[in-house]
């Protein structure tokens, strides 16, 4: 079927986004391939995003844990992760096709700043769709977003978080499409948005898979990474999938952890649905209503996941895991403590995998995507240290 | 199998000359017992076929208006099998045809748990194969003529078509400003039945002030394209906004819903409202 990933993928939209959607699919074919465009984006990539970034061996925690540690160096990228990679491809396939504006969503905000950064980078004009609660929450990134000249437009419906500012960019789009390319932030939503955001975070895995072959002489045993709608993992999945001897783990956010709590581990706890245009594992009730979502990470906060993980998921080729909020937390101050990088909440649940599965992996390589840094989340980690200390005081 | 009830209808219209309404409420809007008195009194006031909006969390297609209507709905239990039993419990005080429109999720989820077990070690589509086959025969059972699904395009349409043919029932095709007259034709050719919905706008649902100039072209298209009536939606308040439209294109049917819900959440009637569209 033409835009599935084996029975996950779709184009659940109304029939007025088909035509941009075609013309999207189209300025894929024809600008992907060609070289030129290659080295422009290449160009950004390197010489404004930061690319390519390092691999870094863990001392401290291979020791500690019996294995040997390696952290794929996203968090080191300009404006703070991975999400960069596919705002710059995006923006400079939309640029290509004449377009003047982008309109993004954002959680966390970090999709919406890399969004920012890049069209400010290449002279378009945008607009970023974001939850009222978030913007709340994520004071700090709509100041950066406003900086770069972005527009941010708060979302007052529904849950006010992600998925109801997925829905108003939608929206927005539908009548605003003849001038404006919807810059989709993870590897979610309508055929060819899954493909087209792989296709730019695969970068990931290309220069991972090349680095360890350079500098250890062997592939890793583990590749791990955290998955919300799944565009850091589908990047360091990708150029692995077909190394059978290479195990993938992918980590959902487990939320609190209690038996009935919200959570954001749709693979592991819910079950085939519709949301934003595609078919794929999705949180929701007996009725088909999508249920809030909850993690510690806003970045991983999402009911919903990318069609393609759904894939390797029920293919088998993925094992996928989940980590509570509290194992990221101790997974965040292990990392900061042991090796001096504080990584992002989002990225601290593949790491508190590797950390609990220990044990099992004892002595395994494994290669992990640090796939954001954790400044943005220091309010949200002292807040929840406090009240960790509270709790083990009663 | 019988001729679609709402193509009969539209055209039994069509042949006094009269304008097809199409009034649309998200069921359990405003409340359990009002939606159903205010269903009744559009029934008795000129409503020929009457859209039940489906509650859905992510309505992406609507506009503030409407969506505010679902989720109100929503919050007072306004899920399929309230509307399945409603119909049941007044069938005999609803003469309008009788059309669901929501989104695919809730459809496919009706009987997710039983279709499981029917397609037993299948795929994704087996199950929601089996479940809109569940669906629609209760649908069918309800007095349901037919289904507008926003986010179900042409691509995606086919299982819909297989299961909803059996019940007698027909999906009807949502078209736009940017729909291309090939586009149509294909629409035309896949099975879709009862009427066209055009949409007059590039936008979700919600009040205009006036109807673009581009909508008699869009209606043009759809004509040529389709052996099917036409009905306008999104942005209509009154009957005079179709009469600015050129009478060889003029649409057979009108929907309205956004100016329908503010008119009741003001507190005015469902009589009322459909007064001046019945002169």
């Amino acid at each position: 079927m033409k835009g599935y990933f084996g029975q996950f993928g779709g184009q659940f939209v109304p029939e007025l986004l088909i035509p941009p959607l075609v013309e999207l699919e189209e300025a894929m074919a024809h600008f992907l391939p060609r070289e030129d465009f290659q080295a422009e984006l290449e160009d950004l990539l390197n010489n404004f995003a930061g690319r390519v970034t390092p691999l870094t061996y863990c001392p401290a925690i291979s020791e500690q844990l019996g294995l040997r540690l390696f952290l794929k160096r996203e968090d080191l990228l300009h404006t703070g992760a991975h999400k960069v990679n596919n705002t710059l491809g995006q923006g400079l396939l939309a640029k290509k096709m004449g377009k003047k504006n982008l309109i993004a969503e954002t959680g966390a905000g970090q999709h919406g700043v890399a969004t920012a950064a890049a069209a400010a980078r290449l002279g378009m004009k945008a607009k970023v769709f974001m939850g009222s609660i978030d913007v709340e929450r994520q004071s700090a990134n709509v100041e950066r977003m406003s900086m770069l000249g972005t527009e941010v437009v708060p979302v007052e419906d529904g849950t006010q978080t992600l998925k109801d500012a997925i829905n108003e960019t939608l929206r927005y789009w539908i009548a605003h499409q003849a001038d404006t390319h919807y810059c989709f932030g993870t590897a979610a939503g309508p055929h060819p948005f899954p493909e087209l955001v792989a296709h730019f975070q695969s970068v990931i895995s290309r220069e991972a898979r090349a680095q360890m072959l350079e500098s250890q002489g062997a592939l890793p045993d583990y590749v791990v990474a955290c998955v919300g709608g799944g565009s850091n993992a589908i990047g360091m999945f990708r150029n692995f999938v077909d190394d059978r001897d290479v195990k993938i783990i992918g980590v959902e956010a487990a939320g609190t952890g209690e038996p009935g709590c919200y959570n954001s581990a749709p693979i592991n706890l819910g079950r085939p649905g519709v949301l934003h245009g595609q078919i794929s594992m999705l949180l929701q009730d007996e009725a088909g209503q999508v249920l809030p979502s909850h993690s510690i990470s806003a970045g991983l906060d999402y009911p919903g996941v990318g069609p393609e993980h759904s894939h390797l998921h029920s293919i088998g080729r993925v094992r996928y895991d989940m980590a509570t909020d509290d194992e990221a937390l101790q997974a965040c101050q292990l990392l900061s403590r042991a090796e001096g990088i504080i990584p992002a909440l989002e990225s601290s649940h593949a790491l508190s995998w590797v950390v609990k599965n220990a044990a099992e992996i004892k002595g395994a390589t494994v290669l992990l995507c640090l796939s954001g840094r954790g400044d943005k989340d220091m309010d949200i980690i002292r807040g929840a240290m406090d009240e960790r200390r509270e709790r083990n005081k009663q | 199998m019988s001729a679609s009830r709402l193509k009969k209808i539209i055209e039994g219209n069509q042949q006094k000359n009269k304008l097809t309404k199409v009034p649309f409420l998200s069921a359990g809007f405003p409340d359990r017992n009002d939606f159903w008195k205010n269903i009744i009194e559009l029934s008795e006031n000129g409503a020929d076929i009457i859209e039940i909006g489906v509650p859905f969390s992510d309505p992406i297609a609507d506009g503030p208006v409407v969506a505010a209507a679902s989720q109100n709905g929503l919050e007072n239990g306004g899920s399929l099998d309230y509307i399945f039993d409603g119909l049941i419990k007044h069938k005999s005080r609803i003469q309008s045809g009788m059309v669901l429109m929501g989104y695919v999720n809730p459809f496919i989820q009706y009987a997710w748990a039983e279709a499981c077990r029917a397609a037993s070690g299948g795929t994704v589509q087996n199950v929601v194969a089996e479940s809109l086959k569940i669906f629609t025969a209760k649908a069918a059972e309800c007095g349901v003529d037919g289904l507008v699904v926003p986010d179900l395009p042409l691509e995606e349409s086919g299982p819909w078509l297989e299961a909803l043919k059996p019940a007698g029932m027909d999906l009807i095709a949502l078209v736009g400003p940017n729909t291309g007259l090939e586009k149509m034709k294909r629409y035309a050719a896949s099975g879709v039945g009862g009427y066209v919905y055009v949409v007059s706008v590039m936008g979700t649902t919600g009040v205009r002030e006036g109807l673009p100039p581009e909508v008699t072209d869009t209606l043009r298209r759809a004509k040529e394209a389709f052996n099917l009536p036409i009905a306008l939606g999104f942005g209509l308040t009154s009957p005079d906004q179709l009469k600015a439209i050129d009478a060889d294109v003029r649409p057979e049917a009108a929907v309205f819903g956004s100016a329908l819900i503010k008119h009741l959440a003001a507190g005015g009637s469902a009589a009322d409202f459909m007064a001046p569209w019945n002169e």
